[in-house]
């Protein structure tokens, strides 16, 4: 279980366009080390990211190895009506880690 | 002086297969010549469609002293509508052993074309970023970084 944070508005209007943030702990590791050993580090990234609002999902992401430790991704959505934002992000192993914050919509 | 000829081209042998060594071992590894050119990354990404430069603005600090996390932000001129919007983004590199950096998926829904991250960089060189609009037409954006501390080069001890 791997340690998750993500910002969201707590309030917004119908139509306003609200900034969210979202970053996950993991090493990203690329595969490209060598260890104390002298052998490479096997590659564990996480291979993708989406964040699903009302019943759609409205932002995704892909990501390779050049993406830093602990990736953070900053992004945008409208808000349409109140509930749950839900975000999920997906490793090599196809583990899958979610997080999801509430929003009241006005 | 026969003697002599044959000594001296015993010794140029030996230092032209020296030299030869050298470029040998001044070759750079398999794992680097496997990499796609920039060029060919964005070609893979918009199918050989043509990319035209603007609308995309590429935000990235010239300097940076940490190659570990390079703070990009990526900013599409788009009014996000269901009839005009951004489709993809997608960022390339040209020195890290892999091109691709990563590839975001965005629609109208997303309400800006606008999106911040956090990737690695090997070494100094120029980053690009390619975005898809619903239309079908690409955008792109490079810029050129210098990095002072490397990434994915450090060994673990």
């Amino acid at each position: 279980m791997s340690r998750t944070l993500v910002s969201v508005p707590k309030t917004a209007k119908v139509g306003e366009v609200i900034d969210i943030r979202a970053m996950i702990a993991h090493p990203m590791e690329t595969g490209y080390r060598m260890g104390p050993n002298g052998q490479a580090i096997p590659r564990k990234i996480i291979r993708h990211f989406a964040c699903e609002y009302d019943g759609e999902e409205v932002f995704s992401a892909e990501f390779h190895p050049a993406v830093s430790a602990n990736p953070f991704v900053a992004f945008s959505t409208v808000a349409t009506k109140s509930g749950a934002l839900t975000f999920r992000w997906t490793d090599d192993d196809g583990k899958v880690e979610t997080a999801s914050a509430e929003i009241a919509v006005s | 002086m026969n003697v002599r000829e044959t000594g001296l081209i015993g010794r140029r042998g030996l230092i032209l297969a020296g030299g030869a060594g050298l470029l040998v071992l001044a070759l750079p590894p398999a794992r680097a010549l496997a990499r796609p050119s920039l060029q060919e990354a964005v070609n893979g990404f918009t199918g050989g469609k043509p990319v035209e430069t603007g609308k995309v603005k590429l935000d990235v600090p010239p300097l940076v002293e940490n190659g570990n996390a390079v703070g990009v932000t990526v900013a599409v001129e788009s009014p996000m509508t269901a009839g005009d919007h951004v489709r993809r983004i997608a960022l390339f590199n040209e020195k890290n052993p892999q091109a691709d950096v990563a590839v975001f998926t965005l629609g109208p829904r997303t309400g800006r074309g606008r999106l911040s991250t956090r990737i690695r960089l090997a070494t100094s060189q120029t980053l690009i970023a390619v975005a898809e609009l619903s239309d079908g037409s690409y955008w792109s954006s490079s810029a050129n970084v210098i990095v002072t501390l490397a990434a994915c080069i450090e060994d673990l001890s």
